[in-house]
């Protein structure tokens, strides 16, 4: 077995189909760096990641398969998971000898793969678009922390971006230790220097929050409440919505 | 003055509750790029433990009401306690959630303290407020005051995403029933105007590009069902009806939950009718979406759902004679049509074909419910059944394998008359 070993990135990836297709390797086993272990068997290749090579690739895909099949592309590797990135890389093979129109065959197992990892990133960029509680700073900052399953800041900066764009926040993926912040006028990516922690409310004095954040968070937690019809009650229904996963940062489910 | 808007909050959410609506989508109110906010995503920031989505702060400016409809927590002879909002608390509140990401807008809705003119007036000053002061591009759906003067209604159009008034009765006999004071016939007169003025605001906007939308998401209405005696086919009727003669966006179904101790309806402690409710749900998206005529699924024959399969699987094998269809060529209205395929799934499954006919295992993985799909398909590898299975034998082998979804709750689905 050939083994491909690349640095794990997206452009990195896109580089190994192009070697792969240079070189006419097309049983290929891929492997990230760090997750890299040698076969007795297997013949190693290490990929070099460049960004002239991952273009090529990326263009031609966006012939092959347009710009939301690019989304989606893009949404499936942020899956993060190797099952994903083989397929994906099978994914393209497929298409680029195909002719147009292949990738939309559904009866293909790695067009099948791509479209229900692509499915399952974009489900959980919803969530965290739901998900997010800032909470309000004596400076004025709004913060929120997350723990996404995938790495799905990249896909949810621009939704913020547009709706408060007249407020500096921070979202931070506690999980890949880097977070997002916007200023007022641009996003960066920012890793904090000490962690932040899911906060309680004797937190409050020591982390400087706005003196009106523990109003707010208790009239959420009220309405929360109150919103609720005993009388229908439907625990599994809720539970399906709102995975316990999800609860450690939602402010209306924090004792 | 803390406790006192949690106090305020506690009894206005609780009294706004009913309203099922929390949909925020179907606008599309773009940021300024200063200002704050935007719709279209639609996102449901939370659920209650009943399952709801939580997408809108829902409230009542107040829960005083001059009117005694029997089937409302807010009526004049309940013994509750009162509040009322005031314009700077609504606006404070709702500003507030939307920047901490707990909502997508406001919900408002009233009830009607001194007249319906005098109520309006403040309703109509919270959304001005919120979009002149506050510059606020967030959702925000309004519960028009039957009986308002038209020129704030329309007024209020100009700021609100959506609006709504409710029928609350699926027939004028019951609502009469109920709530002598109120008529389907000012519902349609205000559904009426708000869809002539959309019309006209749409129509000036081909001409001007910069006519201002008006009320972008639409109209919708809601009934309760289960307080009086509607059958399903009346409740189904009504909601096409409008559906049909003022475009509404979406009808809500909401299951009576008692209240009260009036003997004209179910007494309190009476589950609400929480599975017909969702049968009406299913209807109406088979209505919406999928092709389907009110009369096929409800009619003089049929007057009431099944509660024991949903209703494209009783219409399914009511129509047994028509199944089973070849997935490989049949129209892709009729693969809508099939028991356990959705309409994700019947694209994808319409998209594959073309590459070579489908096998079972194939549109399984497209994630058909092919437990359910099955006796109605057949794929390339379906093998042939000699002795043809009756719509009854089907029906059983299908709840058999089905059983912890559809026979839950079954102490719910005694039939209140
Ligand atoms: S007018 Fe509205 S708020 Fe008042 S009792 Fe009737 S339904 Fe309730």
């Amino acid at each position: 077995m050939i083994v491909y070993v690349y640095d794990g990135g997206f452009q990195g990836l896109l580089t190994a189909i192009f070697e792969a297709f240079a070189r006419k390797q097309d049983v290929v086993k891929l492997t990230g760096e760090s997750r890299f272990e040698p076969g007795f068997f297997d013949t190693s290749v290490r990929v070099r990641t460049e960004s002239a090579k991952a273009e090529r690739v990326w263009l031609g895909l966006q012939k092959k398969i347009g710009v939301e099949g690019q989304q989606r592309f893009y949404k499936a590797f942020l899956s993060e998971q190797a099952e994903v990135l083989q397929h994906l890389f099978k994914y393209a093979q497929y298409v680029f000898r195909n002719p147009d129109g292949y990738a939309e065959n559904y009866g293909n197992d790695d067009v099948l793969a791509m479209a229900q990892a692509a499915q399952k990133v974009h489900r959980e960029k919803h969530r965290m678009e739901a998900f997010v509680r800032f909470k309000k700073h004596q400076n004025g900052l709004f913060m929120a922390t997350i723990y996404p399953d995938f790495n799905v800041l990249p896909l949810i900066c621009q939704h913020f971006k547009d709706r408060y764009a007249d407020q500096p926040w921070v979202i931070y993926d506690e999980r890949r230790d880097y977070g997002i912040y916007y200023n007022g006028s641009t996003i960066c990516e920012v890793v904090l220097a000490s962690k932040p922690r899911a906060l309680t409310e004797q937190d409050v004095m020591e982390t400087g929050l706005d003196s009106h954040e523990l109003l707010y968070t208790t009239l959420w937690k009220d309405y929360f409440q109150s919103t609720n019809i005993t009388e229908r009650k439907n625990k599994k229904l809720h539970l399906q919505h709102v995975p316990k996963r999800y609860w450690r940062y939602l402010t209306e489910k924090m004792a | 003055m803390e406790e006192r808007i949690q106090e305020k909050l506690k009894i206005l959410a609780d009294a706004a509750k009913y309203d099922v609506s929390c949909t925020s989508s179907g606008s599309n109110r773009k940021n300024d790029g200063k200002g704050i906010g935007d719709t279209g995503s639609g996102i449901c920031h939370t659920y209650t433990e009943d399952g709801r989505c939580v997408s809108l702060l829902k409230i009542l400016l107040t829960n005083y009401c001059i009117y005694d409809c029997a089937f409302c927590v807010s009526r004049s002879s309940n013994d509750i306690k009162r509040a009322a909002f005031t314009v700077e608390e609504v606006v404070s509140l709702t500003m507030n959630f939307y920047r901490r990401n707990y909502i997508e807008g406001l919900f408002l809705s009233s009830g009607i303290f001194r007249d319906a003119d005098y109520t309006m007036e403040r309703m109509l000053r919270i959304v001005k407020k919120l979009r002149l002061e506050e510059n606020f591009h967030g959702y925000i759906h309004l519960k028009t005051i039957p009986g308002a003067s038209e020129d704030m209604v329309t007024e209020a159009g100009l700021y609100a995403d959506r609006m709504s008034i409710n029928l609350e009765m699926p027939t004028e006999v019951g609502l009469k029933l109920l709530a002598p004071d109120k008529s389907h016939t000012e519902v349609k007169r205000e559904l009426g105007v708000i869809r002539a003025k959309t019309v006209q605001f749409d129509d000036e906007r081909k001409l001007i590009k910069s006519t201002p939308r008006f009320v972008p998401a639409g109209q919708s209405t809601q009934m309760v069902i289960g307080a009086t005696a509607e059958t399903d086919r009346d409740i189904m009727q009504t909601a096409d009806q409008y559906y049909k003669a003022f475009s509404l966006k979406r009808v809500y179904y909401s299951g009576y939950i008692p209240i009260s101790t009036d003997n004209r309806m179910p007494i309190i402690g009476t589950p609400p009718p929480l599975i017909r409710e969702n049968r009406l749900y299913q209807t109406d998206w088979l209505i919406r979406l999928y092709g389907f005529d009110v009369q096929e699924i409800l009619n003089e024959t049929h007057q009431h759902l099944d509660l024991d399969v949903d209703p494209k699987l009783s219409w399914a094998l009511r129509n047994f004679h028509l199944f089973p269809i070849d997935i490989n060529t049949a129209e892709y209205r009729l693969i809508l049509r099939v028991p356990g395929i959705g309409i994700r799934s019947a694209q994808k499954i319409v998209a594959a074909r073309r590459f070579g006919k489908l096998r079972i295992d194939q549109v399984k993985k497209i994630g058909i419910s092919y437990n359910k799909a099955q006796y109605f398909i057949r794929c390339v590898d379906t093998p042939f059944q000699l002795n043809e299975r009756d719509e009854q034998t089907v029906k059983q082998l299908i709840l058999r394998t089905s059983q912890s979804k559809y026979l839950k709750n079954q102490f719910q689905q005694l039939s209140l008359f």
